[in-house]
Order: C-alpha cells, then structure tokens, then sequence
C-alpha cells in the first residue's frame, strides 16, 4: 500500500502541471489584447504596455507560461488591479470561508446521503424507499440557488430564525455560535443538492452489493441479517461510495460560488464573481488555482481511503 | 446396447419466440413513473414551440407603471417584475431559451466526448494516454470553477456560458463512452469482424458504434438536466444571458433581491427549473431502465433473507406418494420452486423428492436449466425472493419441515448442521475480507468462541484443508489466492462446524481438471472423516460417478430417474439418461460414436404437458405428452419417470 | 496428401510491457513461449491445455489477430503476421477462427444475415443476389433455417448461435478453422451436435482444423494429432493414439490421471 500512495502522490505532478496550463491558457482565451482587457477599458497605452511586458505578454507562449509558472511557484499570482492588493492575500482570506462552508457541507450531504441510501436499500420498495426517492429526485432537479432563496424567505426573513446573510454579526459578531448560526442556511442549502445525488448512488451500490454472491456465502454461514448487511454488503458498497464523496467535494467546492453569492459568504465563489463582472482576470486565476490544487489533494485523500478499504487496489 | 447409429439430424427448432419483445418506446411508456416525465416534457415543449403564436406580451416591453404587480392580477396570471415587463411571457420565452441551450449543449459535449472516449479506447496506447490525461486535466478542476474561468476569459453572455458548459461536460463522456468501448472491444465480434475482412472505419461504425450508443444516450439523459441547472446558474450569476434576453436563470437572479417584497419574480421561474428538470430526470431514469441490459430483467431488486414459501396449506401438488424413510436426514418430498419474471412463471423445479440418509453422497446431475442448483438452494431457503418463491412441497430436515421455519431456526441450521460449497470461489468469497476471518466468523456464529480461539481454530481448518502455510494464509485475501485455494477456502468454511450435510453445488466446475481432481479428493476425505452427507449438484457426469452412491439425473425440473451410481450409469433406463451418457466423449474410447440429442432442453417458462423430454425423445408416443407421468419403480431403489419404462419394456 | 498447411516455429508472445506514465510497467509474462507445431491438410490438430497455458494466444496468433513477438508462424509457405498487416483479405481468406462464447461472438445489434455477409461482401466481393444464395447454403450447412437469417443473436440457444458462428466462419471458404473451445460453454447434449456437425463439414469441405480445449476427452475424439500446452510451452506432442495410450510428459500422465470416469470399473 506504501507503493501505492508513493505512486499516487508522483501521480499528482502531472495533474497539477495540468492545472496551472490550464489556468495559465485563460489568458491566452481572452479575445483581443488581454492586457487591455485586464486592465479595463479607460486604460493608458503605457499601462497597457507595462502589463504586456509584466506579465511577458510579448513572448512566446511557452516562455510566456514558464515565467507565469516561476511567479505562481513562488507564491506571486500577480496584482489585482480592481481591489489593489496582491491577488494572493485576497484569495487566502477568502479561503477559510469557502473551506468551512464546503467542508461543512460535505460532511453533512455525506453522512446523510449514506444512511439514507442505505436506508432506502434495504426498505428497498418499501415507503421509506419511496419517500426517499421522490426527495432524492426533487433534490437533483432543484437549483440550489433557488432553494437558497427560498429558505432566506422563509427562515430568515418569514420566521427570522437565521440570519439574511454574510459569515458574522456586523457587530460584536465572529464567536464560533454566531459563526455556527451564520452557517446554518447556506450549508444546508449546499448539502441538500449535493446529498442528494449520494443517496442515489449509496442505494444503488447497496443493491449492487447485496446482489453478489458473497452475499448469498455470508447467508449460507447462518449470519445474521443485520452482519450481511453491514459487514458483507456496506464494506462493499462503501469502495464504491468513497470516490463518488471525492466527486461530490468538487461538486460543492464550485457549487459554493451560487451559495456565497446568495448568502452574501464572504469565500472564493463570491469573489470570483464579482472579479469576473470587473473583467479582474489575475484574481480569477488565484482563485481557480487554489480552489483547484485543494480539490487535487481532497481527491488523494479519498483515493488513500479507497485504498486502506479495498486490499486489491494497492496491488494492482 | 448401443442405440442406432444415426446422422447429425437436422435439430427440430423451437416454434417461433419472436413476438415476446417489446419495443423500446414500449417499454419506456410502460412504467407509470416514466410517463408522468414525458407528460410533464413534452406539455412545456409544446408549450415554447407555441410561444410566437400563443397570445402573450412582448416579453421585454417595460412598463413602469405597472412593476412588480402580484401574480392574477389583471392581464398578468404570473404578475410583472420590477421594470414592468410581463413574467408569464418573459417565462414561456425563457424556457425555450433554456432548453435550447441545454439540448444544444449536451448534443455538442455527447459528441466531442464520445468521440474522445472511443478514438482512445480503440487505438489505446499512445493515443489513450494523451487523450485520457488531457480530460483527467479537465476533471481534476471542481465542476463549476472550470466553467467560471472559462466565462471569465471569454466575457460573460449566453453563447460563452454554453460554451464553458460543454468543455466541463465533455470528461464525463468521454470516461463513460471510454469505458463502455473498452469492454466491447475486447468483445469476439469485434475480432470475428476483423476476421471477416472489415475496415477500422467499418469496424467502428457498424460494430462499435450501436453498442456503445446506449451509454451515451444514458450518459446525455443524465447530464442534461445538469446543464440546463447550471446554464441556469450562470445566467442567475449574471454570466449568461445578459439583458434583456431571458432565460430561467436570469429571471431568478433579477428576482433575488426583491425576495421581500415580491417573492413571486424568484419563485416562479424557480418553479419552472424544477418541473423542467424533473421531467428530464424522469425521462433519463426511465431511459436508464430500458437501455441498461444489467436493470433490464429486474435484477436489481434486494434479495430477501429466505426464500418466500407459500404457506403449507396453499401449497401446490401432492407429496410423494413413496414412503418416508426414517432414517434420513433430509427428505426433499415434491419441492416446487417457481420464478416470477414479469408475467411469465418458470418452473425450475417441479415436484423434485429425494433423501439423503446420514453419510451418504448423492448426486443431482442434469444440464443448465434442469433445476439442479434451485433445487439445492431450495434447501436452506436461499434461493433469491423476488422473484423465486417455493410454492410447493416440504422439506423436512430430521422430520421437520424446514421450509416455512422461522428465519432465526433457519439461520441456527445454516452453516451448522446443513454448510454449503459453491460454484466459482472467486465471486462466492467477500474479496474485502481475509480468508481467515470469512472461516472465523462461521465458527463464532455457531460455536460461540472468542475471536482469538476462532481464529485458531480457522487456522487448523485451513491446515486441515491443505493450504500450505496456514497461519499466514489466513490474512490474506481472496484476490491472493488461486482458484483451487480458494475453494479449498471454500470447503473449510463449510465443515468448519461439523456439519451433518454439505451442499456442494458444482464446486468445481470453475477449476481445471488437475485442480478440480485434488478439490474431490479433498472434499471426498474431509466429509468421511467428519461423516457428513452430500448432496452434490454438478453437469458432469464423470465427476457423479466418482463421488457419489446415489444419483438423480434431472431435466425441465423434475428427476427423470434415480438409483444407485454404478445401476442408473450401467443400465440407465429412462431415454434421456441414455441419450445424455451416449453424448459424453469418453477418454480412451475415441472410436466410440458420440450420439447427439436433436434439439434444445426446454425453458422453465415453457415446459411441455406430460414427459419434458418428449419432443426430443424418439420412443415418444401419444401418452409420453399427455397427463402427468410418475416415477415408476423398475428395480431395487431404481426409479424411471417413463412410461415405457413403468411397462417394462425400456 | 499430408502437405503441412499450417506451421509455427519457435512462437514467443510476450504481454505485459504496458507503458505508463511513470515507467512503472508489470512484470512481463511470456503467454506463449517458444512453440513450434503444425498441421496437415484435411487433419485436425488437437491442443489441449489448462487456463493460463497460453492455448487461447497461441490461436490468435495463428489467425493474425495478435502479433507474435518473436518466432514465425507460416500458412501455405506464407508469413501471418506479415499478411495480417499487409494483405488481411488474403490471410482471412485462408483461415478463420470460431470462437467460445457463441453470444459474444455475435454483434447483438446485427441480424444473422448481415453477420454473415460481412465476410462475403469484404472478402469475396460477392454481389447482392449471390450473397442471399451463399447465406441460405450456409445455414443449411450449418443446419439452421433459412428464415433465420433476419434475427437477431438473442434470439438463438447457446447451441444455435455457435452454428452461426461456424457458418461466419465458413463464408470466407478458408481452408484453415482455428477453433477456440469452441463447445466449452455448451451443455454436453449441444455440445455433441457440435462436434458432429465440425467433423460432418470437415469431410464435406475438406478443411483442417485446429482445435483447442481443455477437455481431453472431446479433443480425443476430434483430433488426429495432438499437442499438449502447460505454461505457455508444448511438452508433448504426436498422434492421437500415442498421446492417449503411451504419454511420455509428466503432465500428460497428471492431465489424464485427473479425468473422472463415468463408468465405475468396479461395478
């Protein structure tokens, strides 16, 4: 297993090589002068020239994409010319709050997620499996924008149960209730759409597993109903199950940004946003970037756990 | 005692199955759940399509005097939003806009996907890997931040947003159509065409091409509602559609902030999203269903804990009109098990009495579809409920009827006093769980024994059954041993209890000779050792007759003789048991003609009335396709379902 | 009469060099490695060996699916690798292949009709009225029905669809039929209609066969030479009645001692 997450680990250069030359080719998308349109509109030609020359915008591609690649490796993603500060002191504050309401989330979507496909695999037809059903399928078809909307309206405007919006109290706000209280709604909303799609998958690997013929050797021993399901079927279908949360750590690191927007969050998604509106386009791409390389290691912690869990994928 | 020596008879076909098969259209409108999708679709199409002649405002005239008007007032069913305009028609608009593009978008990432998937699963190698890791590029971004930058670069608007969508959609093509590709490859047909003098081009339109079509029609009808949700979304960003132009999206981002005063501008277009995407999931799922061969026979439902048994006096048939022998263990008496497939009942077993006395081997033999392996799951109740249901007969272990006990007596007797052995050791073991603890926790379950002493206790099983190096062996897993270890694994976790019966059901037919040799031999030793009884299911006629006293041939599911080994296989009597040992090539008698039987067994949802062997037998005459016929006694603990053989004259 | 048809000489494949980003390939293995066999015209070579003893390569080499990697293999003094790259219409004009799995062998989104003109369009450019005449003769040879030929593979029995399979293989008129397990699948009723029928088209067709199982039994009944295979090398090889009665190998001696008997010598 050492070998395996060693190779995996050596895997991980490439992907992120992969990544920066994707964000780096952002800018080369960017119809017409990209300085110009970094720099706006009311841009001074010698503006427009300096940044050209910044940013080694006169040279070859690749060059170009070596130097970029040297200032990112040492931290300097270049200076946001809207908001006046570097792009990474911007996008580091921003990062807890986008990784505490996604992290949130995640956890949230996936232990309901599982036990609610476990649930509705084993009442398999049953009313609970019908009554999961229908939600799992108002829950995938639900935009998760609106359903933020829908409960400002009603729990925080109607009821006043929770706050409209933002990450603290304006004032005397920040203590980890207020933070908690702050975070109730959005994480929610963020978790039902997500959670959603897990307990489908959960239901259907469940079935799966309990469909194999190990299934039917556990029974043959004489063990009970309660260890085949358990130990037999879930260790099975969790193999399974584990990649999908890594999906799902995607799903909600990039559905954060319609969340934020609509809790006033002060994370990436939001930022992102309005960076694009202002045409801010070094401050989308230290964004990307991070919120990217994060996802990349989310992803070798669940395949690290795939593998602690299934003993054939570290030999293979 | 050679029958006539006859040609290769031209086999008489079955009559003409054709008409069973449903269309697909047929199949998708069938389920109720499915249709309320394509209900709920096609009225908001028709609907769009109809917006330039349906009366309705100009969907972007302002009119500020009548701004956010609540829905039914007058004019406005839906109401206005906050510059005036109309929301019923800005919707209906709207939702063509967003459809539109979602349509447009899937058709655009299936394509370019697809095309990915299969040039890298056809070529493989080089070609494979620098398509592959390129989309691994694209999937190792979240979802939604890829399209964000991609919207960025290009400038927010509507074609830009379509755009990012289909770049971030495209891996997940291009993984679903990679990975149905690779397993039809590798299919024969595909070398068969190669064979037959096809072009790659041919190859890959004519033979790939259709397979594969079905996952990416699955794969569009599941991502399509995702991109109209996330079209929707960048538009609710303000990255979409930009001004005046409506879509759903842009709808409920203008509504957002007037959320407290008219709630209507948000919710109504969300509304709509939802209805939209609803039916687009319903449809995909229902589409799933047909298209997905693994969902299509139903095979996913649960199995239960125990098969169903119909209770004793519902149940079908008579018993055995043959006396009870007291001294066996288990006595099967008239067992008919039946499966419910859609409307169709197949009887794979029907009416099946044997016994098995304490220490002796008997033998169910008989080809596929004969009811031998229902028969022996039939025992301990673990044929799969639904769709399989014990409707007749009993099954009486010690005098009692086991069939309808309680599951908790069932699972006392499972792996304790009745074990079984099954077919392919690879799939039957848990491949997450080492071998040691798969022996262990049998014994712990029926012997109570603490963790450490049954794991000992499992290591001495595994010595017993000569896996070499034991106690180290039993931390591996199944993946790390071979074939014949595994289903050594096997036999020891089936006497690990000291069981009084083992139901081997063919354990060794996944196994190459030489292996399946010693597997015998070891399985033959350990239950005379133990002196446990066997009932031992399996096609092969030579392994029986090696193993076993007693056999009982089966075909349609019923026994068509029994008796003792060296009598039923020297001397058989009923014409299908004739017919099948004339079939078996025999080592050392190559000048020995192989006899075929004309025809095909027959399906358990078809059977014929009277003798299932009939209209491939011969001797049949009128009487062999009437009534029921019985098994008659034609020698000492010889038995023959025939009627020729209940004249006397077989 | 008994001119060799097919030859290998020294056959090696090696799998396993599977290239990877980082290098880090498996451990090669040598499937086949360093067989030399062959077959006369109008005989049946019998080659019979368990899982793993490279059979199965061995046969796809001989028909050009898989390029050896080193070692010749000859048909009719002609290179087969070097025809499959060059001049494949040729080569699978000579040999054809059935395979085991009769199901996976037939395109399901295909009638049988169209399975079998393939070869008889690419092949043998025959014309469309030609080729509805070929197809007819070749279920009847088959011993099918000719309104079978507009079903679909789903259709058919076990039994049924590797008939079909032979039939597609008989359309090129090859002269050679390699034959992987070709009744493994097959329920021992089937599986004797089968046998009949290839050696019933052996005699009317005079074509040569090479057929591989791991059944002693049925390639004792089938072939005139045998060939035995044990991890990817022949140990023992000669004529039917040699192998059978006086085998010299080791696991020769091991294969035939593992066949249980039907008839008890006791009794």
């Amino acid at each position: 297993m050492r070998n395996y997450i060693l190779r995996r680990l050596l895997l991980m250069v490439p992907v992120l090589f992969g990544i920066t030359v994707i964000v780096f080719l952002v800018i080369w998308l960017i119809p017409g002068d990209p300085a110009k349109a970094i720099l706006g509109t009311f841009a001074t030609p010698e503006n427009v020239a300096k940044l050209n020359h910044d940013l080694g915008l006169d040279r070859p591609l690749p060059v170009q994409y070596l130097i970029w690649l040297g200032n990112v490796l040492r931290g300097d993603f270049g200076r946001s010319y809207i908001l006046h500060r570097p792009v990474i002191d911007e996008v580091l504050d921003r990062l807890f709050p986008t990784l505490l309401l996604a992290g949130t989330a995640l956890i949230l979507s996936s232990a309901f997620g599982v036990l609610l496909g476990i649930i509705a695999a084993i009442r398999q037809n049953g009313w609970q499996d019908k009554l999961i059903t229908i939600a799992v399928l108002i829950g995938i078809s639900t935009p998760s924008f609106w359903l933020g909307i829908l409960l400002i309206f009603w729990f925080a405007v109607r009821l006043a149960w929770f706050p409209v919006g933002g990450m603290q109290a304006l004032f005397g706000g920040g203590d980890l209730v207020d933070v908690i209280h702050h975070l109730a709604l959005p994480a929610i909303t963020l978790a039902a759409v997500a959670g959603a799609v897990l307990v489908r998958l959960t239901r259907g690997n469940m079935l799966e597993a309990l469909r194999q013929d190990y299934v039917r050797t556990a029974r043959a021993k004489g063990l009970s109903e309660g260890r085949v399901i358990y130990v037999h079927a879930f260790r099975n279908a969790l193999v399974n199950i584990v990649p999908i949360i890594g999906l799902e750590a995607g799903f909600v690191l990039g559905g954060a940004v319609y969340i934020e927007t609509v809790f006033q969050w002060p994370g990436i998604g939001r930022m992102l946003v309005s960076a694009i509106s202002t045409r801010d386009i070094l401050l989308v791409q230290g964004g990307v970037l991070i919120v990217a390389t994060c996802y990349v290691f989310i992803n070798l912690l669940t395949d690290i756990v795939q593998c602690i869990l299934d003993p054939r994928i570290g030999q293979a | 005692m050679n029958v006539a020596i006859e040609k290769a008879t031209p086999a008489p076909e079955p009559a003409d199955t054709r008409a069973g098969r449903p269309s697909a259209w047929k199949l998708l409108t069938r389920n109720g759940v499915t249709s309320v999708g394509l209900a709920l679709l096609a009225i908001i199409v028709v609907i769009v399509l109809l917006a330039p002649v349906l009366p309705l405002a100009n969907p972007d005239a302002a009119d500020a005097v009548h701004r956010l008007q609540p829905p039914f007032s007058s004019g406005h069913i839906f109401g206005t939003d906050q510059v005036g305009r109309d929301i019923l028609s800005r919707l209906i608009w709207g939702t063509g806009v967003s459809l539109a593009v979602g349509v447009v978008a899937a058709a655009a990432a299936a394509a370019i996907g697809s095309a990915i998937g299969l040039c890298a699963a056809f070529y493989g190698r080089y070609v494979d890997m620098v398509l592959m890791r390129g989309v691994d590029m694209l999937m190792a971004f979240p979802y939604l931040l890829l399209a964000l930058a991609i919207v960025a670069a290009l400038g927010p608007g509507l074609l830009n947003a379509m755009f990012a969508i289909i770049v971030v959609n495209i891996p997940f093509f291009a993984r679903a159509v990679r990975g149905a590709t690779l397993s039809v490859v590798r299919a024969d047909f595909i070398a068969a065409a190669r064979l037959s003098g096809l072009s790659d081009l041919r190859i890959i339109a004519s033979e790939l091409f259709p397979n594969i079509l079905p996952t990416i029609v699955i794969t569009a009808s599941t991502t399509v509602g995702w991109m109209i949700l996330e079209t929707a979304g960048l538009s609710f960003l303000g990255l979409g559609a930009q001004p005046p132009q409506a879509d759903l999206g842009g709808m409920l981002g203008d509504g957002r902030n007037l959320i407290e005063v008219a709630p209507h501008v948000a919710t109504i277009p969300g509304i709509v999203i939802l209805l939209v995407a609803i039916g687009i999931n319903l449809v995909g799922d229902g589409l799933r269903d047909v298209l997905d061969p693994k969902l299509k026979s139903g095979g996913l439902a649960r199995a239960h804990a125990k098969t169903a048994v119909a209770p004793p006096d519902q149940r079908l048939g008579r018993l055995s009109s043959a006396p009870l022998d007291p001294h066996s263990l288990l006595s099967v008496r008239g067992l008919e098990t039946h499966f419910t497939i859609g409307r169709e009942i197949h009887r794979a077993v029907g009416g099946v009495s044997f016994a098995v006395k304490p220490g002796e081997a008997i033998g169910l033999v008989g080809e596929s579809g004969s009811g031998k392996t229902v028969t022996a799951l039939s025992i301990l109740g673990l044929v799969a409920t639904p769709p399989g249901k014990i409707v007749g007969g009993a099954i009486l272990y010690r005098g009692d009827d086991i069939a309808d006990t309680s599951l908790a007596h069932l699972q006392e007797i499972r792996g304790n006093r009745i074990a079984y052995v099954f077919q392919d050791p690879l799939t039957t073991l848990n491949p997450l769980i080492t071998v040691g603890e798969q022996v262990a926790e049998t014994i712990r379950r029926h012997r109570g024994l603490k963790r450490a002493e049954a794991w000992r206790e499992a290591v001495r099983l595994l010595e017993a059954v000569h896996i070499p190096d034991a106690a180290a062996r039993a931390r591996s897993y199944p993946h790390e041993l071979s074939g014949g270890q595994r289903q050594r694994v096997g036999i020891a976790m089936a006497v690990a209890n000291g069981p009084e019966l083992i139901v081997a059901d063919e354990p060794t037919t996944a196994l190459d000779v030489t292996t399946q040799a010693q597997v015998l031999k070891l399985l033959n030793e350990l239950r005379h050792e133990r002196g446990a009884a066997l009932v031992f299911i399996s096609h092969d006629v030579g392994v029986i007759a090696e193993l076993c006293d007693v056999v009982h041939v089966m075909y349609g599911g019923r026994i068509v003789e029994s008796g003792p080994v060296g009598v039923v296989f020297n001397s058989p009597q009923h014409p299908y048991t004739q017919r099948l040992l004339a079939c078996v090539p025999e080592l050392g008698r190559p000048e020995r003609l192989i006899q075929p039987i004309p025809g095909i067994p027959p399906a358990a949802n078809a059977l014929p009335p009277g003798c299932a062997f009939a209209p491939r037998c011969q001797l049949a005459e009128a009487r062999c396709r009437s009534g029921a016929i019985e098994l008659s006694r034609i020698g000492p603990d010889h038995w023959a379902r025939c009627v020729r053989a209940a004249a006397g004259n077989a | 009469m008994s001119s060799t048809l097919l030859s290998t000489s020294e056959v090696v494949r090696v799998y396993g060099r599977r290239l990877s980003l980082l290098g880090q390939g498996g451990k090669p293995v040598r499937a086949v490695d360093g067989v030399s066999i062959g077959v006369a015209r109008g005989r049946t070579l019998g080659i019979v060996g368990e899982s793993g003893s490279g059979k199965t390569t061995l046969a796809r080499m001989m028909v050009g699916l898989l390029p050896p990697t080193a070692g010749s293999i000859e048909i009719d003094g002609r290179s087969v690798p070097e025809l499959a790259l060059s001049d494949r219409k040729t080569l699978h004009r000579m040999v054809q292949m059935v395979f085991q799995d009769p199901v996976s062998s037939l395109n399901p989104r295909k009638t049988v009709r169209s399975i079998l003109e393939a070869p008889l369009k690419a092949l043998l450019g025959m014309g469309p009225e030609q080729r509805n005449q070929r197809i007819a003769e070749l279920l009847s040879l088959v011993s099918l029905r000719a309104e079978f030929a507009d079903r679909y593979p789903h259709e058919f029995s076990g039994g049924q669809a590797q008939r079909i399979g032979i039939a597609r293989a008989l359309a090129a008129e090859p002269e050679l039929i390699v034959l992987d397990e070709p009744v493994s699948s097959l329920d021992v009723s089937v599986q004797a209609q089968v046998l009949l029928l290839l050696s019933d088209l052996q005699r009317r067709l005079n074509l040569t066969y090479v057929f591989i199982s791991h059944d002693l039994a049925v390639v004792e009944t089938i072939s005139d030479e045998v060939a035995v295979m044990h991890l990817g090398k022949v140990v023992e090889r000669g004529l039917r009645a040699q192998i059978f009665a006086k085998p010299q190998h080791d696991y020769t001696r091991l294969l035939l001692s593992s066949i249980p008997a039907v008839r008890r010598r006791a009794q």
